[in-house]
């Protein structure tokens, strides 16, 4: 039996290599101002989904919700393997936290046929590890969180090894089934040799827009939009349109989109400093060395 | 969601599992009475299980004015459908304005799965809570919110967050974060036994089987901690570690670096994917002290930083900063704890 499964996946921030300020003055994140990375767990994340299609066959979407510049993520994901991809782009997503964005992410599977829903079980910028559970609460569907491995899959029901701390957990449950998925997971295969050559000229329409308009700017806008419409064609039966959707395609309400739809908000941020209030040099001699486990033994730190 | 109810209580979720309470729980009750004090509401635990009914009392003593018990053949066991159908209806029924969870792998399951029903707002892994006013984007007043405070992007920020619509009010909490408060045996409190409408169709997942070890180390509990990162080098070399904390009656710990690079088991690790610990002394040995590591064990009240790197950052919130050569330095920490240990 083949399974269709439907990968969310994120672009964000290398937090692990922050250089320098990134914030809007209202506290979120300028995102286009940094260097961007397919969110890690995410990519344990459709590993699974690919492993599935390599075992049983089937069909691997992925989405992501972003600027447009995250096709690239798509890109990604088709030199690994995926069918089909999404990208959700929309002005009116942004400041979206993690109840808006699940809630345009449900729309957006809804449109789809799918078995298995897969995400990592975090982004590495918003740390939260809600989206998952919030979409699959959306979907109507069981979630099976900090899934570690995929033990088996027949017929109808799955069965998943989850991380509960110190300890694992083994779960069976009905499809369809949002899984969310660790770093420990799996190793994520590298971008294919052949599938690259394939999928780098993978676009999404408003890439191909960007594209012509840089390369025929003393064209009218009639013909700029015919060219535009000529290419997009043109990728689609080669199977490297990269699929564009915005909230109105969505029929999302968009008073759950975006800073409306977004109970939490920012009241502020602030840089981490962290100082000691007192501080000393210690020498690495065996005479300061021992002053100081005289002064820790006497103020009692150390019994 | 609920409408906004100023007079609603401080809930704190009392995870369970096997009959015996979570120290997350119990760390928030601390924090959830200093809230519920500031707004001047009542505090209250939710507990879900069966028979459990003595650990309601408990929460009592920790300092809950009520406690919401919820006792059910099919909630014996956490399952995220069932637990959360039963919150729901809980915040639906009694309005309260904030409830916290412990930021545990059942918080991070459980949380988000009753915020997405209940269209409330949930603020991840927060470090404090605080009640303060917010000014809206539309100039409208909000007073007495829940300040979320937590680390985000990374750990490179410090991010309140507020939530003045979208009720209930609520957040994870980090485990270690908050001090464990003392229990009063003479606290009195109220019992509200609900009912749960429960059956087999709300368990929508079989558990087969569990297996959980003990941890190898009990971090949180320890009054003294030696640290090992990276630069230690090796894990025969973190001999160094081990042999410091013995001396001192200390637990080993390491950095996420130290972890990944094999030198100790995980359950050692502190930091932001790790332990959150507050010991009396954290001892640093060969730790850059990354930020992600400092969200881990900053709260810890004196920090003795060994590195031979002077710009590592931990230098930055030591107490005692000893710019050496950690394979000289340690044992001659260990040979002067030795000497006074002779002395005395």
């Amino acid at each position: 039996m083949a399974y269709n499964c439907v990968v969310l996946v994120k672009q964000v921030p290398d937090t692990k290599r922050i250089t320098g300020q990134a914030m809007n003055d209202d506290g979120t994140v300028n995102r286009s101002a940094l260097p961007a990375i397919f969110n890690p767990e995410d990519l344990n994340a459709l590993e699974l989904a690919l492993a599935i299609k390599d075992k049983f066959g089937g069909y691997v979407t992925v989405i992501t919700m972003g600027l447009p510049v995250a096709s690239s993520v798509l890109r990604e994901a088709f030199f690994r393997g995926a069918d089909q991809t999404i990208l959700i782009t929309d002005r009116r997503c942004a400041a979206s936290d993690t109840l808006a964005t699940s809630y345009i992410l449900s729309c957006a599977v809804k449109k789809l046929d799918y078995d298995i829903v897969l995400c990592g079980r975090q982004a590495i910028d918003g740390d939260t590890a809600q989206v998952g559970p919030q979409l699959a609460e959306k979907l109507g569907m069981p979630q099976i969180t900090y899934v570690e491995e995929l033990v088996g899959l027949e017929d109808k029901t799955i069965t998943a090894r989850r991380n509960i701390g110190n300890g694992w957990q083994l779960v069976r449950a009905k499809l369809p089934v949002l899984l969310t998925v660790t770093g420990d997971a799996n190793e994520p295969r590298v971008a294919a040799a052949k599938k690259i050559m394939k999928y780098k000229n993978a676009r999404t329409p408003i890439e191909i827009e960007q594209e012509i308009r840089s390369q025929k700017a003393e064209n009218s806008e009639a013909e700029i939009k015919k060219l535009v419409e000529k290419k997009c064609s043109e990728l689609d039966e080669k199977s490297l349109l990269i699929k564009q959707w915005d909230l109105d395609f969505l029929g999302a309400d968009l008073r759950w989109c975006g800073r409306s739809g977004s109970p939490t908000k920012v009241h502020r941020i602030q840089s981490v400093i962290l100082t000691a209030k007192e501080s000393k040099n210690v020498e690495p001699s065996d005479a300061a060395i021992s002053d100081m486990v005289h002064e820790l033994i006497e103020d009692k730190t150390i019994a | 969601m609920i409408d906004v109810n100023k007079e609603g209580e401080v809930w704190v979720f009392a995870e369970q599992h096997n009959g015996r309470l979570e120290e997350v729980p119990i760390e928030l009750m601390s924090r959830g009475r200093h809230l519920a004090d500031t707004l001047g509401v009542k505090l209250a635990a939710a507990v879900l299980g069966n028979g459990v009914r003595e650990l309601a009392a408990r929460l009592i003593q920790y300092g809950a004015d009520k406690v919401y018990l919820v006792e059910h053949p099919l909630l014996r066991t956490y399952q995220t459908n069932s637990y959360a159908k039963v919150i729901f209806d809980l915040i639906h029924k009694y309005h309260p304005q904030i409830v916290l969870y412990g930021a545990t792998i059942t918080g991070r399951d459980l949380a988000p799965r009753i915020a997405s029903a209940a269209k409330a707002g949930l603020t991840a892994d927060c470090t404090d809570l605080q009640i303060g006013d917010h000014k809206g984007q539309d100039g409208q007043e909000h007073k007495n919110l829940l300040f979320q405070i937590r680390p985000a992007f990374g750990g490179n920020i410090i991010a309140t967050i507020i939530n003045y619509d979208r009720w209930p009010q609520m957040a994870t909490v980090r485990e270690g974060v908050m001090p464990m408060p003392a229990p009063n045996v003479a606290r009195k409190g109220e019992i509200i036994a609900e009912k749960a409408q429960l059956s087999q169709e709300d368990l929508a997942l079989e558990i087969l089987d569990e297996h959980k070890r003990p941890k190898k180390v009990d971090l949180k509990a320890a009054r003294v901690i030696v640290a090992g990162g990276a630069g230690v080098g090796s894990k025969e070399n973190f001999r160094l570690i081990w042999d410091l904390a013995n001396c001192l009656g200390a637990a080993p710990a390491a950095t996420r670096a130290a972890v990944d690079l094999g030198f100790i088991d995980k359950d050692h690790q502190v930091g932001q994917t790790g332990t959150t610990v507050r010991p009396s002394l954290y001892i640093a040995v060969g730790v850059s002290g990354a930020i992600q590591h400092q969200a881990g064990m900053s709260g810890s009240q004196k920090i003795v930083a060994i590195n031979n790197d002077s710009e590592a950052p931990i230098f930055q919130i030591a107490h005692y900063k000893i710019i050496g050569d950690l394979n000289v330095v340690v044992p001659r920490m260990i040979k002067a704890i030795k000497t006074v240990s002779r002395e005395s």
